[in-house]
């Protein structure tokens, strides 16, 4: 089987995120950008199950500007065999909506034909949580999201769900679309000699006109702003003390 | 591929993907795992073997003998970012470039037999016998003696802040096979050994742990009558002090680039907690007594970056950067120390709080004042070599 994981490059998480003066969004310029901590568990998770013999390739696919075929070799680093970079926008500030990547990794699909696509469950950029629903409603395969466990069992996987109620686990007809939450796995660094492969590994280029896909926005921004300071908390000595303060604060 | 060292103004750090991996690495060791061992004096065991089977510590090591084949310059990024990442490469930054000796002037016996098993990290090599209690700098004026009988070599002597001694399979030592009275060059008459410390432990080798001000894991060592197999000499007899100069330069190269290392962790510290901490009604980095010595140290440690970055790159074409090496080492060293001062000033009495590890990584890098050489002696080196000044020792 072949297993296909969309990465994106994004913002890195310990960047801290400034508003662009306008308002039209966050400013990445000269900011650190890493591979989507949510993609990194889904290429782990790929690569434990060509480790354990259940898939035979993995594949990479990302859909962004051209750096972002640094990204993809971080992937290779860790144990994907090949990648594909879908080049779709010049400029880093251009998101491409999620529906558009949709339709280029369907479109990907359609010519590797992959028998599972793992997909982190959102990007921690925009926070969408869009890309692995559309994608298997335009493949019309199964899909199974947020998962903290995964079993592939023939035709079909068993995965365990993170629900708001606490954890559901489905059976899913193969092939299907998967995305993973935090829980999943502790995703690996990539060894060094594993680093100097990657640099060997296949890299195709592609553009999203090769696959027909408009990437033009739908969505309009009309704000972006910071999220409201919190004042700084407290120590207390004591229970006494903190329902003195919840009192205080009219909270109890 | 390679050429990251030679990049031209404005380029960033090299390597970075290497820089991203070991940094995913040192997460996984954070503060509290060091504050551990410096409380309890232990090796970073854990931290080392992780890094030997990721394979950071065969960056050096040619690809044909099972390592990456890196330039200097990937191994500088290398631990340039665990010093970054707060951990510290001095538990094991000497098995990056001891083998080097072997490498150099090994003979390809030497090198099939020992490389390929260093690489895999089946064996560690992070010990190099040179310092005696009667010479530092002066090596020369060493006593250790080694002496032909048969198909051996017979040692006798002392070494001292022989780091690593313990946590170590193999030794690269430096003793005298011709007396001093008897050459025409000083530098004549010394040779270089491989001994295999397992072998020789109880068997004429005893190892004394030397407590220091931090965590170093450094020794003295006593030799009496042991035994090293004349296949174990390196190169030719009487020219060891030659090969040992040779790798010096790959030695402060690398160790100036913990000390940028270090300089950047300092500065982020000191950076970050100048913009939180608040007296007064308003964060201390306000004020210009807190954020000009950060802003020095900063400055400081980035044309220290530039000096190791040019050392590197004329290492890697095997220019004589003897001059770039040590004034890398230099500035690099003190930017790393006004960067350990300047954040000691900015955290006040929390600085010395273990909790905050300002006070361990202050105390470790201010070893590189004076190891593996004193900033005097740097000093020393740039007016006779550089400047043509008479020499002053």
């Amino acid at each position: 089987m072949k297993v296909l994981v969309p990465v994106k490059r994004v913002i890195d998480y310990n960047v801290k995120v400034r508003v662009k003066a306008d308002g039209s969004g966050v400013d990445l310029a000269n900011v650190k950008m890493s591979m989507n901590p949510f993609d990194e568990i889904a290429v782990e998770e790929a690569i434990r199950l060509k480790e354990k013999g259940a898939a035979e390739e993995v594949v990479a696919v990302s859909i962004g500007v051209k750096q972002a075929q640094e990204t993809l070799r971080t992937a290779l680093a860790m144990g994907a065999d090949r990648a594909i970079l879908v080049v779709a926008a010049d400029d880093v500030h251009q998101d491409i909506e999620p529906l558009a990547v949709a339709k280029i990794l369907k479109a990907v699909i359609d010519e590797e034909q992959p028998g599972l696509v793992i997909a982190g469950k959102q990007a921690i950029d925009n926070d969408m949580n869009a890309t692995g629903q559309m994608l298997s409603a335009l493949l019309g395969w199964s899909q199974a999201t947020f998962a903290s466990e995964l079993d592939i069992d023939g035709d079909h996987a068993k995965v365990t769900r993170e629900v708001d109620g606490g954890l559901q686990t489905i059976k899913v007809k193969m092939p299907c679309v998967v995305t993973v939450d935090l829980r999943l796995n502790e995703p690996r660094y990539a060894s060094l000699p594993n680093i100097m492969k990657a640099k060997k590994k296949p890299l195709d280029e592609k553009t999203a006109e090769d696959y027909g896909v408009d990437v033009s926005p739908r969505l309009e921004v009309v704000k972006t702003a910071e999220p409201a300071e919190r004042a700084a908390g407290i120590k207390v000595a004591d229970v006494d003390e903190l329902i003195a303060k919840l009192k205080e604060a009219g909270a109890i | 591929m390679h050429d990251a060292a030679q990049a031209g103004p404005g380029a960033g750090p090299a390597f970075p993907e290497i820089r991203e991996e070991v940094a995913k690495l040192c997460a996984r060791y954070p503060s509290a795992y060091w504050q551990k061992l410096d409380r309890e004096g232990r090796y970073p065991s854990e931290f080392v073997d992780e890094l030997t089977q990721a394979g950071y510590l065969a960056a050096l090591i040619p690809e044909e003998y099972g390592g990456a084949g890196l330039p200097l310059s990937g191994a500088a990024a290398i631990l340039e970012e665990i010093q970054r990442a707060g951990c510290n490469g001095a538990a094991c930054h000497a098995q990056m470039y001891v083998m080097g000796t072997i490498l150099r002037h090994g003979s390809e016996a030497q090198k099939r037999q020992y490389l390929p098993r260093i690489a895999s990290g089946e064996l560690r090599l992070q010990a190099f016998g040179v310092t005696e209690p009667g010479s530092g700098t002066d090596t020369t004026s060493l006593r250790t003696e080694a002496r032909r009988s048969g198909d051996r070599y017979i040692v006798n002597g002392q070494k001292i802040w022989t780091s690593r001694a313990e946590h170590s399979d193999l030794m690269i030592l430096l003793a005298r096979t011709t007396p001093r009275a008897e050459v025409k060059k000083r530098t004549d008459g010394l040779s270089l050994f491989i001994v295999d410390m397992q072998a020789a432990k109880n068997r004429g080798l005893t190892i004394r742990p030397i407590r220091t001000m931090m965590n170093h894991s450094t020794t003295e060592i006593f030799f009496e009558d042991m035994e090293v197999p004349a296949g174990n000499l390196i190169g030719e007899e009487g020219k060891g002090f030659r090969y040992v100069l040779s790798g010096m330069n790959a030695e402060r190269i690398l160790i100036a680039a913990e000390c940028v290392g270090d300089a950047k962790w300092f500065t982020e510290r000191s950076a970050s907690y100048a913009g939180e901490r608040e007296v007064f009604g308003r964060p201390i980095g306000q004020n210009q007594g807190i954020q000009f010595p950060v802003a020095r140290a900063y400055a400081d440690m980035r044309a220290a970056e530039l000096m190791v970055r040019e050392a590197a790159a004329l290492y890697e074409t095997g220019a004589d950067c003897g001059a770039e090496a040590n004034m890398a080492k230099l500035l690099a060293a003190d930017a790393s120390w006004a960067a350990a001062e300047a954040c000691v000033q900015t955290h006040g009495g929390f600085a010395f709080a273990e909790e905050y590890d300002i006070e361990r990584k202050f105390r470790e890098t201010r070893l590189y004042q004076v190891a593996p050489i004193s900033t005097n002696l740097i000093l020393s080196y740039i007016a006779e070599h550089v400047l043509g000044m008479p020499r002053s020792y």
